[in-house]
């Protein structure tokens, strides 16, 4: 099992969008190698003839009526927005300079 | 108002309602000052709702007077987790990403409390994002337990559990994704159900991992948590895992009181190694009241649930990781914009650093790492195959038994701070209630006496998927078996609280 290192976990932040402290870059290898050691016992079953389950109870096509519903106004949908501007979400610059 | 009518079941609370002993209006009210003069020593609660339970409470009344036909429950008070969306009432799941936002919708579950006239006194505490199993990573501070302030009330649904332990409130509901609902109710002396997947809608529930949630009823007897299930169960086409059954007769099996026949299969992995000895004696002699009462007990073994717990911590963190993408500070709760301006994915980075909590960081990171490239199929692909031998356990057992029991929790509420720093630890609080979430099965808690320091214990009963009218019968069936021996109800043993008393 390869171990989590301190880049790793820096890698996996970045991926994820979470800004860490070093505290927590710091911290955090330890505390996943004790997990993933804890649950890497799951391979030593999991052999190529069992089927696997994503979904407790198998539901195949679930449709309802295609006809019109209530939904949210424009105004519930913004409502709890941190920043909005002529009836849309507000969000800081989309592109880094160039 | 006097004490004692919060002290009954809802049941009885109902029946007053309908007899007139008691307004609605009189039986939020006295909640509402329970609240007042006991949470500040719980803090079960992370939002009061006081104005719009008691209209809720008069507008019962009132329809009452005019003899229009009410639901059972209507005019009996109800806390719900913080982690379903309440119209108008603040929701934060626990976390600081989402402090002060308001939904604008109602939960499904919320919709039917609300149409059957029950007054929703506030919301409960919980671990952030419903991940832990002691209310200590909720970011507004942890919710005590009723039997004793310096222990943990179970998690993630702490503040329900804590709330009906403490007679604040009746009933309140809970999730439970590994267990939040049951081993809560194990640790406080309450009863606890995780339906069957599928049972009650997942609508306006906030996400943490989509096949494994459900909610459910938190009471202090089974015939209120029956009561409270037939309630929010049934199919609702907003949520596409909904279940088309049509909803059981939970309450009649709760009040049937007959085990004669039934067989019990004791759980050979879960009985042992790991359970602290006053919480198996307990066990045991629950089972030798059954056993008395003419239930067959018979010993089954599940040899694959050694692995629910792996294949738990790589699938949860997996859909978690996913679900929580979506608080990303552009369309509600919390935005940390970094200093001189950034991007939005740079605010985004910000706003999830200083937003989550570590346990909601540990959880994503781990998540994201299963499901990264190269680590997918040894991870998240092992784990799926795990979920399908777990269920094959649970669907040869049946074949052999009607019910499978084990303890809910290996131990009794640990104290605040023991297990907080050791993730591990932490997790294995859950080894016995994780199966069910892996396979879909319903689950039951009920109390079984006083284990270590005098604490409460809890027994779980599990049943086969769609069959939680078992879970019933042989919960109530116990229940009153128990309450006999001990001549009421355990939560009269637990220690009164400092602002209760007068």
């Amino acid at each position: 099992m390869p171990s989590i290192g301190r880049d790793d976990v820096a890698r996996l932040a970045d991926l994820a969008r979470i800004q860490l402290t070093d505290e927590e870059i710091d911290r955090l290898p330890g505390e996943f190698d004790a997990i993933m050691d804890a649950v890497a016992s799951v391979s030593e079953v999991a052999t190529a003839d069992v089927p696997a389950t994503s979904h407790p109870i198998a539901m195949t096509n679930v449709f309802r009526e295609d006809v019109v519903t209530e939904t949210l106004t424009q105004e519930q949908a913004l409502a709890g927005a941190p920043e909005a501007e002529d009836g849309r979400f507000a969000v800081p610059q989309i592109l880094g300079e160039e | 108002m006097s004490n004692d009518i919060i002290r009954r079941s809802a049941a009885a609370q109902a029946a007053a309602l309908q007899a007139g002993e008691v307004s609605a209006e009189e039986l939020t009210r006295a909640h509402l000052d329970r609240i007042e003069a006991v949470d500040g020593e719980l803090n079960a609660f992370l939002h009061l709702n006081q104005e719009d339970a008691l209209a809720t409470a008069r507008d019962v009344d009132s329809r009452r007077t005019a003899g229009e036909q009410l639901h059972p429950l209507a005019g009996v008070p109800i806390a719900v987790k913080d982690v379903v969306v309440t119209k108008g009432m603040p929701t934060t799941a626990g976390s600081k990403i989402l402090e002060g936002w308001v939904p604008p919708y109602d939960a499904t579950l919320v919709e039917r409390l609300r149409e059957a006239g029950l007054p929703i006194l506030g919301k409960t505490n919980m671990d952030e994002f419903a991940m832990g199993s002691s209310t200590e990573t909720s970011a507004y501070g942890p919710t005590r337990n009723p039997w004793d302030r310096e222990r943990i009330p179970g998690g993630s649904g702490g503040g329900s559990s804590a709330a009906v332990a403490a007679y604040e409130a009746p009933l309140a509901i809970g999730t439970d994704t590994g267990g939040s609902i049951r081993q809560p109710g194990a640790v406080t002396g309450t009863v606890g159900v995780k339906p069957t997947y599928g049972s009650v809608s997942r609508y306006g529930l906030i996400a943490m991992a989509s096949s494994l949630d459900q909610a459910g009823p938190v009471t202090r007897t089974v015939e209120d948590s029956a009561l409270l299930h037939e309630l929010i169960a049934g199919h609702d086409v907003r949520d596409s895992t909904s279940l088309p059954d049509p909803v059981g007769s939970y309450v009649e099996a709760a009040r049937r009181r007959d085990v004669k026949g039934l067989r019990i299969g004791v759980i050979e992995e879960l009985k042992g190694e790991g359970f602290a000895a006053e919480v198996r004696a307990r066990f045991q002699e629950s089972l030798e009241q059954l056993e008395q009462a003419g239930a067959e007990i018979v010993r089954v073994s599940c040899p694959n649930f050694r692995y629910a717990l792996g294949a738990y911590y790589l699938i949860m963190p997996s859909e978690a990781s996913s679900n929580l993408a979506k608080f990303d500070g552009m369309r509600f709760g919390l935005r940390v914009v970094p200093e001189g301006g950034a991007t939005a994915e740079q605010v985004m980075a910000a706003t999830r650093g200083a937003g989550f909590g570590a346990e909601v960081k540990r959880r994503i990171l781990l998540g994201t790492y299963a499901l990264s490239a190269g680590y997918y199929d040894a991870y998240y692909g092992s784990a799926q195959k795990v979920r399908t031998l777990v269920q094959r356990d649970f669907s040869a057992a049946f074949e052999k038994v009607d019910v499978l029991a084990s303890p809910t929790a290996p131990t009794v509420a640990f104290h605040l701070g023991e297990k907080l720093d050791d993730p591990m630890a932490m997790y294995l609080n859950d080894i016995a209630t994780i199966p069910a979430n892996l396979a879909g099965t319903p689950g039951i808690s009920v109390p079984s006496g006083l284990a270590e320091d005098g604490l409460p214990a809890g027994i779980q009963f599990l049943a086969p998927a769609r069959a939680d009218e078992r879970l019933y019968r042989v919960g109530g069936a116990l229940e009153a078996l128990l309450e006999d021996a001990w001549g009421g109800p355990l939560l009269d043993k637990a220690p009164e609280l400092a602002g209760g008393v007068n």
